[in-house]
């Protein structure tokens, strides 16, 4: 790691101040901290956002969700209210990585990372989540923008996610054998403007909805309506561990399983 | 078998300083004035060196010294060498090409070490390793030993032309020839043997320090035998005449092979030491690691088996293209040669065997032996081979195997190996009872009401270990005896220290050891000290490795015991003015038999020191010495039977169950030997299904950290289920034939053969992915 100066941030207006020249913004730390390390990243200051407070913890009122981007996955996983009006983020959340990561990593570093095989951007385009920042409110779909890229400007920061829980919803992953990062992970969701279904670890452009798995749930959000349907490989990701066939077969399979999960 | 003895289940005394992380490991060390060093190694794998230019990093805070190969030979160090000479069948020696510590004119691999820095912190070696500014003219890689002796493939050093290091065979062709063409049936495979990293979980290190005022070197490394590394190092390197150099490996976090080998970074430190006037200390990252630890197994082999109509194997024939990277690493030529081929006759009698074995280079890192060495390679063709041919002949694979077994010992294969002891069917038979076998149809049919595929494999394997007897081995191209010594130091108060040319980095020795002398002489193990990886503390020692450290390592200690209670009998005798015919050595004391008259051990010690009252002419002191060279290698066998669960969705494995039914013979402790059982499953179940070694084609190492590279994790595992039969063997004087291999040569077989079964698909290779299986399903339904 090359020598960098560590600022911990008290709020979100200090955390704004406080961004000059190459300084990045941490959280978790979880991808950044890994590849400072091995001196891939070379930031010259870091701002700590994981001690503010007004970035953490989870509401829930009524159906409206809103997660702070400080928010660990532990507590994510481990949140009661959030457990019943939407257990299928918490089963992503308590999934995510092992435990050292679920206590520090946060859904906020998550998604400005925008890591291809990360979970959490799946679960937010399917839920047609809000991503609230200290400038705007970006839709889901608009905020991730292919691989390691989203539509946040210089300066702006996550502060809280936010969405309506929907009916049922569920998540699958597969993971890679070595990383165990999702190879293919599917959220799929029945909301009350139709079902959506959204796919991480297998576009080449990142996370991305599934129209042949929401076409086929549309009629019927059952695991057997995704019977005999083939996912077409075109614009899915090949490497080392799956190619875009291979690939292709899961987000079937896992949407399958997704639904299962769904339907309890 | 007393509390502490041979045979009891004694807790590792050396576990308290591990697991409270008390542990000295080589980066534990500091040397006053001592300086940090970082490497600047290739980033092409092939290319021509034209230009390094180390001013912008000499001028770099706190750098001490850049050094490049130009300057080390110019001091004399020499090429790094490979120990065991191989002639090729026509009689010519092998290839050798130059492998210079800090590569000069060309480099070979990526992580090919090129310059050293030398700095006050390790953060600023890094940054002047970075600003040093070396021009390179790529050329053309080859990765693949298939392909490294093809028409036009890249050269990599003039000495060895096509990359051929040498073409070498066993047995007899001609009669493997007759036998196949008068075989009923033969059955022919094409098999990978896959490319593993080590990944010891202490990284290499070493730390030189050079003492002007003594004129003498010491070196701290991470070497399972620290002689060879300091007779390697004086008599081929230049480094230091040996009484100049001193070796050390204390605390050593794992070896499986990788750190027997003598690497260039410990060569480097030490004349870097000298070079910039202290001591000089580099740890590898885990990065480094993966670029430059020995990496193992890499072969690619085509296989024939011929049986007769009655299914009795009547001839084998084995072409081998073993892949040995940039260079020759210390014993890269022994591993496919001398401990792969002669294993080709496994646990089944078989009249005519031919191994056929290319060594080739190519522009990846150096091969050499990895936990089993050779033995593994040789499991998984044989025993792949024998469940195909129980498929294509449509009986029993067990049954298949029995009919085939060596019943009578000693028996002599055609391939030099003397099998001297064992029992296959009692494994055989010990390990299909403990998963039932005859229960698995009803599993199955289980299985697949889920919608799963349950399939069965075995594998009956057999090793050679106890490496070696010294003259057999010398007459096969060795460059060193692979005797060892040990010497046993009784103290004035009775304690004692065992001094162990052996070298422990997990084995737990210092348990074992202790529990040897506990058995013979009574004494608490708390009051046994192991003293091993020092070589101005222990005379010369050959180390551990091949499942050795018991086989030949504690006989030498038995030897040394025996000359201890010679003296000890004759003092006690004095004492008691008994016969020394009528001294027994129990429980502490040395009495006359069949009286109550004794002397205390510690009591008959303190005599010997005092010499106040000794035999007429008995010399002083209680201390004695063994070399033990053993008359044989040992033939651990056993049988591995594995049960798996395939989701044919996904293609991803469960492995439900895995028996291990092992021969070693006698045991000293139960509970080490299983955890050294565990630990070899773990890594031969990882080669079956999980780990993978990966260059691109232009020599690229993808998987270069474990976010790529799949190291088997717990919950990867079953829990594995062991059982023990013995035969003890009669080569040496313990009738122990060594554990810590076996699980790593027995296991990757079993699981294929598993897979395969439950899929109905033979053409699967290691690591069996789920992509693969996945692939390999789908393949079958269509």
């Amino acid at each position: 790691m090359y020598p960098v100066n560590y600022h911990r941030a008290k709020s979100v207006a200090e955390a704004v101040k406080l961004a000059k020249g190459e300084a990045k913004y941490i959280s978790g730390g979880m991808t950044l901290i890994p590849a400072m390390k091995t001196r891939l990243a070379a930031p010259s200051d870091v701002i700590d956002l994981s001690h503010i407070n007004e970035l953490k913890g989870v509401k829930v009122s009524g159906k409206t969700v809103t997660i702070g981007a400080a928010t660990t996955h532990f507590n994510v996983a481990h949140d009661e209210k959030l457990a019943k009006v939407c257990p299928a983020i918490t089963h992503l959340a308590g999934e995510i990585g092992d435990p050292h990561v679920r206590y520090c990593g946060t859904i906020g570093g998550s998604i400005a990372n925008n890591d291809p095989a990360a979970d959490y951007p799946a679960a937010l385009l399917a839920l047609d989540a809000t991503i609230v920042t200290n400038k705007r409110s970006i839709p889901a779909a608009k905020f991730f923008k292919g691989l390691f890229e989203t539509s946040l400007k210089d300066g702006e920061i996550v502060t809280a996610v936010t969405f309506t829980a929907p009916a049922k919803a569920g998540y699958a992953k597969f993971r890679n054998p070595a990383s165990r990062y999702a190879m293919t992970g599917v959220f799929v969701a029945k909301t009350k403007d139709g079902v959506r279904a959204a796919v991480t670890g297998a576009g080449d452009d990142g996370v991305f909805r599934s129209k042949e798995v929401e076409a086929a749930l549309a009629k019927k959000f059952e695991a057997s309506a995704l019977d005999g349907v083939k996912v077409s490989a075109q614009n899915l990701m090949t490497d080392l561990h799956a190619g875009a066939d291979y690939r292709a077969n899961l987000i079937a399979v896992m949407a399958k399983r997704a639904v299962a999960q769904a339907n309890g | 078998m007393g509390m502490e003895g041979i045979g009891a289940r004694v807790a590792r005394k050396e576990d308290k300083r591990f697991i409270t992380g008390a542990g000295r490991y080589v980066d534990d060390m500091v040397v006053p004035g001592m300086k940090h060093a970082v490497f600047v190694r290739s980033p092409h794998a092939h290319a021509q060196i034209k230009k390094i230019d180390t001013k912008a990093a000499l001028a770099m805070p706190g750098v001490i010294g850049v050094l490049t190969g130009k300057e080390l030979k110019a001091d004399g160090i020499g090429n790094l060498i490979c120990g065991w000479m191989i002639h090729s069948k026509d009689g010519t020696p092998m290839k050798m090409g130059a492998w210079s510590p800090l590569a000069f004119d060309k480099v070979r691999y990526v992580g090919d070490a090129v310059v050293v820095v030398v700095a006050d912190t390790k953060g600023q070696a890094r940054d002047a390793a970075e600003a040093v500014d070396i021009t390179y003219k790529e050329l053309k890689a080859v990765v693949s030993g298939a392909d490294a002796t093809n028409k036009g493939v890249p050269q990599l050093h003039p000495e060895a032309e096509n990359n051929l290091i040498f073409d070498w065979g066993l047995g007899d062709e001609k009669a493997a020839d007759a036998a196949l063409a008068s075989a009923a049936h033969v059955t022919t495979m094409n098999i990978v043997n896959n490319r593993l990293v080590p990944n010891a979980m202490e990284p290499r290190a070493a730390l030189g320090y050079y003492d002007k005022a003594e004129d003498h070197y010491t070196c701290w490394t991470t070497s399972q035998n620290p002689h060879v590394a300091r007779l390697v190092m004086s008599a081929f390197y230049n480094v230091a005449p040996e009484n100049k150099l001193r070796v050390i490996a204390p605390d050593v976090g794992g070896g499986f092979g990788s750190k027997i080998y003598i690497y260039p970074e410990e060569i480097v430190c030490l004349w870097a030491s000298k070079k910039t006037g202290v001591p000089v200390k580099w740890v590898a990252d885990r990065t480094e690691s993966f670029l430059t630890d020995a990496h193992g197994r890499d072969h690619h082999t085509t296989v024939k088996m011929g049986f007769d109509k009655d299914n009795k194997i009547v001839g084998l024939k084995v072409d081998t293209i073993a892949n040995l990277g940039a260079y020759m690493s210390l014993f890269s030529s022994a591993t496919p040669t001398y401990l792969y081929a002669t294993l080709l006759s496994g646990q089944y009698d078989i009249a005519a065997i031919y191994g056929n074995v290319r060594a080739v280079y190519t522009n990846t890192a150096p091969v050499d032996a990895y936990r089993g060495a050779g033995r593994p390679e040789a499991t998984y063709v044989l025993e792949r081979t024998m469940e195909t041919a129980a498929r294509e002949l449509g009986v029993s694979p067990a049954e298949l195997r029995r009919k085939n077994f060596v019943k009578s010992f000693p028996h002599q294969t055609p391939v030099i190996m003397c099998y001297d002891a064992g029992d296959f069917g009692a494994s055989l038979d010990a390990a299909m009872k403990a998963i039932d076998y005859a229960g698995f149809a009803k599993r199955q049919a289980a299985s697949a009401k889920n919608g799963k595929l349950r399939g069965i494999g075995m594998s009956t394997y057999i090793e050679a270990c106890g490496i070696a007897p010294s003259a057999a081995v010398g007459s096969l191209g060795a460059g060193v005896g692979l005797w060892e010594s040990a010497e046993v130091r009784v103290n004035a108060v009775g304690t004692i220290e065992v001094l162990t040319g052996s070298h422990s980095h997990g084995q737990g020795h210092e348990t074992t050891f202790a529990q040897l002398v506990n058995q013979r002489l009574g004494v608490p193990i708390d009051s046994v000290s192991i003293v091993h990886g020092d070589t101005d503390k222990v005379q010369m020692g050959m180390g551990t490795y091949g499942s050795r450290s018991g086989a030949v390592g504690m006989s030498a200690i038995v030897k040394a015991l025996e000359k201890v209670e010679a003296k000890a009998k004759k003092i006690a005798a004095h004492l008691l003015e008994a016969d020394e015919s009528d001294i027994v050595i129990e429980n502490g004391a040395l009495k006359v038999a069949g009286t109550d008259k004794n002397v205390p051990w510690f009591q008959m010690a303190l005599a010997a020191y005092t010499a106040h009252n000794l035999p007429a002419g008995m010399e002083p002191g209680l201390k004695e010495t063994a070399f033990y060279d053993p008359a044989n290698f040992t033939f651990p066998a056993g049988c591995y039977i594995c049960e798996v669960e395939v989701d044919p969705e996904t293609g991803m494995t469960d492995i439900l169950r895995f028996v291990a039914a092992d021969d070693f013979g006698n045991i000293i402790n139960p509970m080490i030997v299983e955890g050294q059982v565990h630990g070899g499953l773990a890594q031969g179940v990882g080669q079956a299904f999980l780990e993978g070694c990966h260059y691109d084609a232009t020599g690229q190492l993808l998987t270069a950290s474990f976010m790529d590279y799949c190291m088997p994790r717990a919950d990867d595992l079953p829990s594995f289920e062991v059982s023990h039969q013995c035969t003890p063997t009669p080569s040496n004087p313990l009738g122990m034939k060594g554990c810590g291999e076996a699980g790593a040569i027995g296991s990757p077989p079993a699981v294929i053969n598993a897979i395969t079964d439950a899929i109905g698909n033979n053409d699967l290779s290691m690591p069996a992915t789920p992509q693969k299986v996945w692939a390999a399903v789908h393949a079958t339904k269509n």
